[in-house]
């Protein structure tokens, strides 16, 4: 199902251990077609990435041949759907390296994930003078859920400074871990910056000054590199479908089995209870307590495949081809005076991810964005939901562009050469 | 197809680069502020009025070529018009880049900005400045405008 396609003769296969890429482009449909008259350049993975064939036609196998709701019918279809989505929840758990599938909510995607954690397990604990610590890098997806529940408990939101060179700053971080912090939450990896955040010194830190709950927004890490929950020793790990070549719809939570097995539900009705009468409800147990309504059954089984295809390419070789990516347009663009990258580290080879983030003197980027898009070079131009983290570098936007498995170092150039063309117009 | 020439042309990158009637306005009338979610653009307009004339009208704000070019122009645009004249203008203008409706005055240097038509997903910039002119005609002072 995932297999990539046979050399075709007089092609060359790729040096061991590397990506064939070019086999690897032919199972993503939408690589194939053309945008004003160019072929598209698909810069914006960190925003969402496509689908490959295999993802695409086990949602429509689903809907064809098999499709009726999960956990609910003993007819045939019901019994077949629930296998598949129960079997998908068992390929998530194994991805992420979870001890039991049981610890694996299904949500719509790393936003509904961290309400959830925010409204379940913190809004329960928290009380006036407790605090939730993030980071200044955070995506709106991981400020705002704190922000509404420290408005109904009367706890406050507190952010560890970020360094120029887009790196949280771990001492000032240390400082303000204490014995009122419940929750500390932060990125895996920065969706403006692609700064790799090392989690499990941050939990390290965490432990030896505090009992708060470690919670990772994993959205922009796990298209791009093998994560193991329990290396990171985090408490909950969130993450979206639709960035890790899924469906749309679909995404999950990651949470320590004790914690889940403690929190009360995030949402009320069907599929979540053991018994209910009018008098009293009883709940059933984690992960199902957490997935009220009928789920999103074949976008969930779209995952499951899209998680293969991913293990079947090699998360390791991904890493390494996206990293030769980043390195080879940060290169190239540090070489362009009138081209300011933000936040690649201190050094060459800081831990980043498969995310530039740049200014481009004198043309503000949603102009950048329109002529990259004339040339087919789709990328993203804006605040990239992160308003706090640009007020932090004193931009008001940036351009992002954003790399996933399928893009090549001639796509690099096909952006470069637009930024040219960006400098002709405004320069 | 479109051209990127007729988008970016010398007029607007010219505004663009050397924004004019940029600044606060002392005295003012009215102030209204523009915001565009989407990208997080913002403007304040400052329109000084007297009587039923518009006396001066500056902006602020940090935005992209198309935003600032079409603040830019437009502060110019207004100047000395009296209040209906200024609201028809107004119209005019989103009447040509939305496609709805008839321009009822003559948009005169204001057409260079025709072309952002051809882009839909632009043109909230070039209407960011013209809805806060609108808003701090009817007095200003209140919740920004959004462009959503």
């Amino acid at each position: 199902m995932t297999a990539p396609a046979p050399l075709a003769d007089g092609e060359r296969p790729p040096a061991a251990g590397a990506l064939d890429v070019e086999r690897l482009r032919a199972s993503f449909p939408i690589l194939a077609r053309e945008v004003h008259g160019h072929r598209l350049v698909y810069l914006d993975n960190a925003a969402s990435a496509q689908r490959p064939e295999a993802v695409i036609e086990a949602v429509s196998d689903c809907y064809r041949t098999y499709y009726a709701n999960a956990h609910r019918g003993v007819h045939a279809l019901s019994e077949r759907s629930t296998d598949e989505y129960e079997a998908a929840r068992g390929k998530v758990a194994r991805f992420v390296g979870a001890s039991k599938s049981s610890e694996i909510v299904f949500t719509r995607g790393t936003t509904e994930s961290l309400n959830l954690v925010a409204q379940s397990y913190a809004r329960p604990l928290l009380g006036p003078g407790d605090e939730v610590l993030l980071t200044e890098m955070e995506h709106h997806s991981n400020i705002v859920p704190w922000q509404l529940v420290c408005e109904q408990t009367g706890a406050r939101v507190r952010a560890a400074p970020i360094t120029d060179d887009g790196d949280v700053d771990l001492d000032a971080f240390a400082r303000m871990v204490n014995e009122r912090t419940r929750v500390v939450a932060l990125a895996h990896v920065s969706n403006a910056l692609g700064t790799v955040n090392d989690v499990a010194a941050v939990a390290r830190l965490v432990r030896d000054r505090s009992g708060a709950a470690v919670v990772v927004d994993g959205a922009q890490a796990v298209p791009h590199m093998k994560v193991d929950v329990s290396a990171l020793d985090c408490d909950f790990y969130a993450f979206s479908g639709h960035k890790m070549y899924g469906p749309g719809g679909i995404g999950a939570l990651w949470g320590r089995g004790k914690l889940l097995a403690s929190m009360p539900p995030y949402h009320g009705g069907g599929a979540m209870i053991t018994r209910v009468t009018f008098e009293r409800t009883e709940y059933t147990v984690p992960p199902h307590r957490f997935e009220a309504g009928t789920p999103s059954i074949a976008p969930a089984i779209g995952l499951g495949v899209a998680i293969e295809f991913l293990e079947s390419v090699g998360l390791d070789r991904i890493e390494r081809h996206e990293h030769a990516l980043l390195s080879h347009t940060v290169e190239v663009l540090n070489d362009l005076p009138w081209v300011r990258v933000l936040g690649q580290g201190a050094e060459a080879g800081s831990p980043r991810a498969a995310v530039v983030s740049l200014v481009v003197d004198g043309a503000h980027p949603h102009d950048v964005a329109t002529i990259l898009d004339e040339q087919g070079v789709a990328i993203r131009a804006g605040h990239h939901c992160a308003q706090p983290l640009m007020e932090r570098l004193g931009v008001p936007a940036t351009v992002r562009a954003s790399f996933g498995l399928y893009n090549t170092h001639e796509e690099v150039d096909l952006l470069v050469s637009g930024l040219h063309e960006v400098r002709r117009i405004f320069g | 197809m479109s051209d990127l020439r007729d988008l970016y042309q010398q007029v607007i990158l010219d505004h663009y680069r050397a924004p004019r009637n940029f600044g606060a306005l002392e005295p003012v009338s009215a102030c209204a502020e523009g915001y565009n979610p989407l990208c997080g653009d913002q403007i304040k307009i400052y329109l000084r009025t007297d009587g039923d004339r518009v006396d001066g009208v500056s902006f602020e704000g940090v935005g992209c070529a198309i935003s600032t070019a079409s603040a830019s122009l437009m502060t110019e645009a207004v100047r000395g018009l009296e209040r209906p004249q200024a609201e028809a203008l107004i119209a005019s203008f989103l009447a040509l880049m939305t496609g709805d409706g008839e321009a009822g005055v003559d948009l005169g240097k204001l057409e260079v900005l025709s072309g952002v038509k051809d882009y839909p997903v632009r043109i909230k910039c070039a209407t960011l400045a013209w809805h806060a002119l609108r808003a701090a005609l009817e007095g200003g002072d209140s919740e920004a405008v959004t462009t959503e």
